[in-house]
């Protein structure tokens, strides 16, 4: 098992050299030039290139490379081009709000969505069953913004139960930085509970099928003894799959639910750095994120030895 | 109470404390949502309005405009001119400390001229007249002339973009093409830079040892005298939120508030909404005349006849409550205004234009046109020039990009097709333009002239004149002319005057009326 | 991840069950369902010059932000006036927003078919390539995990702002963070398929790779790809209405169901309609693609429920 980790994470080298490549080459060769920009409106060719040369733009791309993939695995992430910050300060102060929402809204959607989809595949071909089957393909049709916007006129300006927007460091109090959390993790949270209902749904009547559950039931285990213990631990596998995939998923649905509602998380650094051409603070933005996906997905795939003992690495 | 009772009561407190969230604080803050997020913190690097914004708040100016548009001392008591109107004496008024320490003097304030004078425009014709500006002593320094000119107060009361403001002589002494990284003001608000989170929020307190002057604030000028503990400016990017956040409470300011929103603002009786720039803004349409077919003066000028302002104004603003069709290029309501020379044009005669475009030999090249879809105000305006254009015979290729992008693009003198433009259209603050010195877009000297690159010495030479001309009269007689040269070799064209309230909750008081929204003077109930 | 169960249409013979299974699909209801209701947005698409649409891109500052049901008089080309009404009412530049979203059908349906056949067309060359050649499996395959691992919506960004926003840059922005999911879709298939007994016995009789990749390989990759193909048709439509909301969509003249949304946002409180309508047939459309992507998965393949 150790050996299997140790291998996985020797592997996810190769992996993130491919996209800080990748990564790299699609910013520099973007038309705009950053030096311009930060030049300024009224700056002549040679303010330009001078910024050019002390932003280091003029040297050739692969010289480029190697500096800023060294500095990078010294931690240091550079200075921003126009937040006149470092990248890792940057970072650093977004790092809050994004999880913070992240967990919310997975911890949301898993709370939700098991349950729903164990029910609905224990009552199979029942109406609950159609609903949840319904509302589920309707939840991940509809875009992020859409859900958002509706939920806050209902919930936030007729009803006023909850804030507009905005977003409260939890130092200043749990209170209100869950009261802030809710809608946008509600609004971010449809997707992934119609996406892990389905797949609960599906996972859980074909494990009922099995023989081992009809083995259960004959023993006389209580219906919710054979649901949980046997059914759900058996179908365990693909849905932390899903859960996985959904993690990962998050990342483009983050940015829209930051932007909507005000939370100055990384996805609102990464769509700003964008539209700025803000090379130092994408490029570090990406591999975060790039690097956590394939982190993630190496715990979800430790995990299966938790739920499936067959499995062993 | 119990064995367990007593154990809990901590843990349970601490709880209940960490639920109900800290404690309010006992300071009263002003939440605010500014046009734009700030994320460059030098006034003189940068025109950007934000960055003026920013300014005003932790810097102090050495003359400034009052409500009247008259320019009054600031950081001064008293300045004298001599007699040949060649040499201004400037002496610092008691109180003036900056927010580290230290008195604010003369030689600060020599240095922070300089480094204005080097990048700002007017800034720039003033430096022309001048021989030397000397401290000669800790609070008082003189600005010696070759030649009389109504410039020095001009420049140094410019209120917006860019604007003079003073600075202790380490920061003032950077290149003026280089950010300073040192925020140390003399004004009535400081900068709290490790609170500065950008693209979230920007926070400024009271300068407690501000001593602001004894007359009452008006426009720009009189006693700064703070009147709340703190002001934090969120970044709230969607109009519709922002608008939202104001109705729900949990903002007490909106600088920018849609104007498509102000029917739900106006129907709120918790809402106010304040103009607190009377002269407004005004749109402008400039032409690229280093490229074909706008380095013809003919083509230039059918778009004179193609374009009419409510069209813009209309699809813009919308409600024409806040818009003026004004012809007048130095803004109606101001001290130069006028209609002259302005006869049937701006009231989309295509006939007309029609025959220019064939008098200047169109041949029916594409028109490159720049669109900015994240400012509210401009996003509107390209599409109706496109419509206008080619009802009037142009052939138009719209591009839209982002307003950083159309910055960056503007500044380049490549083909239009390979990376340059051929138009674009802006905005600016009606304060910025209401002489042909100041209104930046009438500088034809080619080369050194602002992007679009008009080449026009006669225009020069009206431009001079009144950079020398002191007598009101005389000043207006050649603004005219100045506009009347404008309408046969089109620097710009201007596309009517629009208005842009701010929306901020009742218990909001002391709102001033100037070209700059300013937070001074200002109190939360 | 390392768990890939064996995709079920390998166990089958090829040839045999095809026209059972199309009558199959044909009988499944979410496929009639969902095919029906494409099929009805497709026709409206291409049929709206003719559906009592003016020019979508006509711009009317006058007329601008006018509820849904104003009336107004239109001079025609020939100079005769007519009455129209805006039945879902004008957005910010005075459009008529029934035009736009009838037209924006044309582009949403067509930017995710394309994105669809171009990232299932690009997918299966690759992981045909990659299933076969071992030498190039490596390289590719590492290239494709490190393009899955940069999030899919960062990756269109970065895309869309290396040119200027248009079509072409969208679908490109699109298409390519779906490829590598194609493509280890169907490299698994080859993969398996390669260790049939009947394909090593056509290798021993000497058919040449081609012949093997098309007549061995490439049946057993239809039902899958048809099913992948739906459901990035519909994830393609979405993310477009996404990048039209963060500003580096499509520009507002070609009007698509994102950025007719995008375009109406802020004034989302008064004139709701810029967001109601575009969303409404929004959603329809794709729950209809992801409908008919369910159904299929059903019929073509049961086995294809236990996976995403």
């Amino acid at each position: 098992m150790f050996g299997y980790i140790l291998r996985r994470l020797v592997a996810t080298i190769p992996v993130m050299g491919v996209v800080a490549v990748l990564v790299f080459l699609m910013l520099r060769l973007t038309p705009t030039d950053p030096a311009a920009i930060i030049a300024g409106d009224n700056a002549n060719s040679e303010q330009v290139a001078e910024i050019r040369k002390r932003l280091g733009l003029d040297q050739p791309i692969h010289t480029q490379f190697v500096i800023w993939a060294n500095k990078t695995l010294h931690g240091d992430f550079g200075e921003s081009f126009f937040f006149k910050k470092q990248v890792a300060e940057l970072i650093g102060d977004r790092l809050e709000p994004t999880l913070s929402l992240a967990v919310m809204t997975i911890t949301l959607a898993v709370l939700i969505a098991v349950p729903l989809g164990v029910l609905a595949a224990y009552r199979h071909g029942g109406w609950l069953d159609r609903i949840v089957m319904g509302f589920s393909v309707l939840g991940f049709s509809v875009p992020v913004f859409v859900i958002g916007y509706a939920l806050i006129y209902v919930f936030a300006i007729e009803l006023a139960w909850l804030p507009v927007q905005g977003y409260q460091r939890i130092s200043l109090g749990i209170g209100g930085w869950l009261q802030r959390l809710i809608l946008p993790a509600v609004t971010l949270s449809v997707i992934y509970v119609a996406l892990i209902a389905r797949i609960t749904r599906t996972s859980v009547l074909e494990v009922m099928n099995e023989d081992y559950i009809r083995t259960a039931r004959a023993k006389g285990q209580t219906e919710r003894k054979v649901l949980v213990r046997h059914a759900l631990a058996n179908a365990a596998v693909p849905i932390v799959t899903v859960v996985g995939l959904g993690v990962a998923l998050l990342i483009g649905g983050v940015v829209v639910t930051e932007s909507v509602y005000t939370i100055p998380g990384l996805g609102r650094l990464t769509v700003d750095a964008v539209l700025a051409r803000d090379y130092p603070t994408i490029q570090a933005v990406i591999l975060l994120f790039s690097l956590s996906y394939v982190l993630i997905n190496l715990v979800v795939d430790l995990t299966y030895t938790f739920f499936d003992p067959r499995i062993r690495y | 109470m119990g064995f367990l009772g007593k154990r809990l009561v901590a843990p349970l407190t601490i709880a209940a404390v960490a639920l109900l969230g800290a404690p309010a604080h006992a300071e009263n803050t002003l939440r605010a949502v500014m046009h734009s997020d700030l994320k460059i913190l030098d006034p003189i690097w940068t025109t950007a309005y934000i960055v003026r914004d920013h300014g005003y708040m932790v810097y102090d100016t050495l003359f400034a405009q009052d409500d009247k548009g008259e320019i009054k001392p600031q950081m001064h008591d008293t300045y004298d001119v001599s007699a040949d109107k060649l040499v201004y004496t400037f002496h610092l008024r008691d109180g003036l400390f900056w927010h580290d320490g230290p008195p604010v003097t003369a030689e600060d304030c020599v240095a922070s001229i300089r480094r204005w004078a080097a990048k700002d425009a007017t800034g720039q014709k003033m430096m022309s007249f001048v021989t030397g500006i000397d401290a000669l002593d800790a609070k008082t320094f003189t600005i010696r002339l070759k030649e009389p000119t109504g410039l020095v107060l001009i420049g140094l009361g410019k209120p917006s973009s860019n604007v003079p403001f003073m600075m202790p002589k380490r920061v003032a002494e950077t290149d003026p093409n280089t950010q300073i990284s040192d925020f140390t003001g003399s004004g009535p608000f400081i900068f709290q830079r490790d609170e500065w989170r950008p693209g979230d929020k920007t926070v400024y307190v009271k300068n407690p040892r501000y001593v602001p002057r004894a007359e009452p604030a008006s426009g720009l000028a009189g006693g700064k005298v703070v009147n709340v503990d703190r002001v934090e400016w969120r970044a709230i990017s969607d109009a519709q939120q922002a608008v939202n956040a104001l109705l729900a409470g949990e903002i007490d300011y909106v600088e920018t508030p849609k104007h498509d929103l102000l029917p739900l603002l106006k129907q709120d009786a918790g809402i106010k909404l304040w103009d607190y720039n009377p002269l407004g803004n005004q749109y402008a349409f400039r032409p690229n005349q280093l490229q074909k077919p706008f380095d013809n003066a003919r083509v230039r000028q059918a778009l004179w006849y193609a374009f009419n302002q409510k069209d813009f104004l209309d699809a813009a603003i919308g409600d024409p409550d806040y818009y003026k069709t004004c012809k007048a290029m130095f803004v109606c309501g101001a001290a130069l205004a006028s209609d002259k020379g302005m006869d049937g044009l701006l009231e989309s005669n295509f006939k007309r234009a029609h025959e220019l475009l064939s008098d200047g030999g169109y041949d029916g090249t594409p028109i490159v046109l720049m669109q900015s879809t994240d400012l509210d105000v401009l996003t509107n305006l390209a599409p109706v020039a496109k419509s206008l254009m080619e009802k009037a015979g142009f052939k138009v290729d719209m591009q839209s990009m982002d307003w950083q992008t159309l910055v960056a693009r503007r500044a380049k003198k490549d083909p239009a097709n390979a990376g340059g433009w051929h138009a674009f259209l802006t905005s600016w603050v009606a304060a910025d333009i209401t002489n042909p010195i100041a209104a930046a877009f009438f500088n034809s000297a080619c080369d050194k002239a602002l992007f679009g690159w008009p080449c026009d010495p006669q225009m020069e030479k009206l431009r001079d004149d009144f950079a020398r001309e002191t007598d009101p009269a005389k000043q207006k007689a050649i603004a005219e002319a100045v506009q009347l040269q404008a309408t046969t070799m089109t620097p710009h064209i201007n596309l009517g005057q629009w208005y842009q309230p701010i929306a901020a909750r009742r218990s909001v008081s002391g709102l001033l009326t100037a070209p700059v929204p300013v937070f001074w003077n200002v109190a939360v109930n | 991840m390392t768990i890939e169960a064996i995709p079920a249409a390998a166990e089958a013979p090829p040839q045999a069950h095809r026209p059972s299974t199309l009558r199959g699909v044909l009988r499944n209801p979410s496929v009639l369902i969902g095919a029906v209701i494409v099929a009805f947005l497709a026709v409206i698409g291409a049929l709206a010059p003719m559906l009592g649409t003016i020019d979508p891109a006509e711009i009317n500052p006058v007329f601008r932000n006018k509820k849904p049901g104003v009336e107004r008089s239109i001079r025609d080309a020939d100079g005769s006036e007519r009455r129209f009404v805006h039945r879902f009412g004008t957005d910010t530049l005075g459009r008529d927003v029934y035009s736009r979203v009838v037209y924006g059908a044309r582009v949403s349906l067509t930017i995710g078919v394309t994105v669809a056949v171009l990232s299932v067309g690009i997918g299966l060359l690759i992981g045909l390539v990659t299933g076969y050649i071992r030498w190039i499996d490596g390289i590719i395959m590492r290239f494709m995990d490190g393009l899955m691992a940069i999030p899919a919506i960062l990756l269109a960004m970065g895309l869309v702002s290396l040119s200027r926003a248009g079509l072409l840059a969208v679908v490109i922005a699109i298409v390519v963070p779906e490829v590598p999911r194609v493509v280890r879709l169907v490299r698994s298939i080859v993969l398996s398929i390669r260790e049939e007994p009947y394909v090593e016995a056509a290798i021993t009789l000497g058919t040449p790779t081609p012949t093997l990749l098309v007549r061995h390989v490439l049946p057993n990759t239809i039902a899958p790809l048809l099913v992948q193909g739906t459901f990035t048709c519909a994830s393609a439509i979405l993310i477009e209405a996404v990048l039209s909301f963060l500003g580096i969509g499509i520009p507002p003249e070609t009007p698509t169901w994102g950025n007719i949304m995008a375009e109406g946002r802020s004034l989302f409180r008064i004139y709701p309609h810029n967001i109601f309508y575009p969303g409404v047939f929004l959603a329809c459309a794709v729950l209809a693609i992801n409908m008919l992507g369910d159904g299929l998965r059903d019929t073509l393949d049961p086995r294809f429920a236990k996976r995403m």
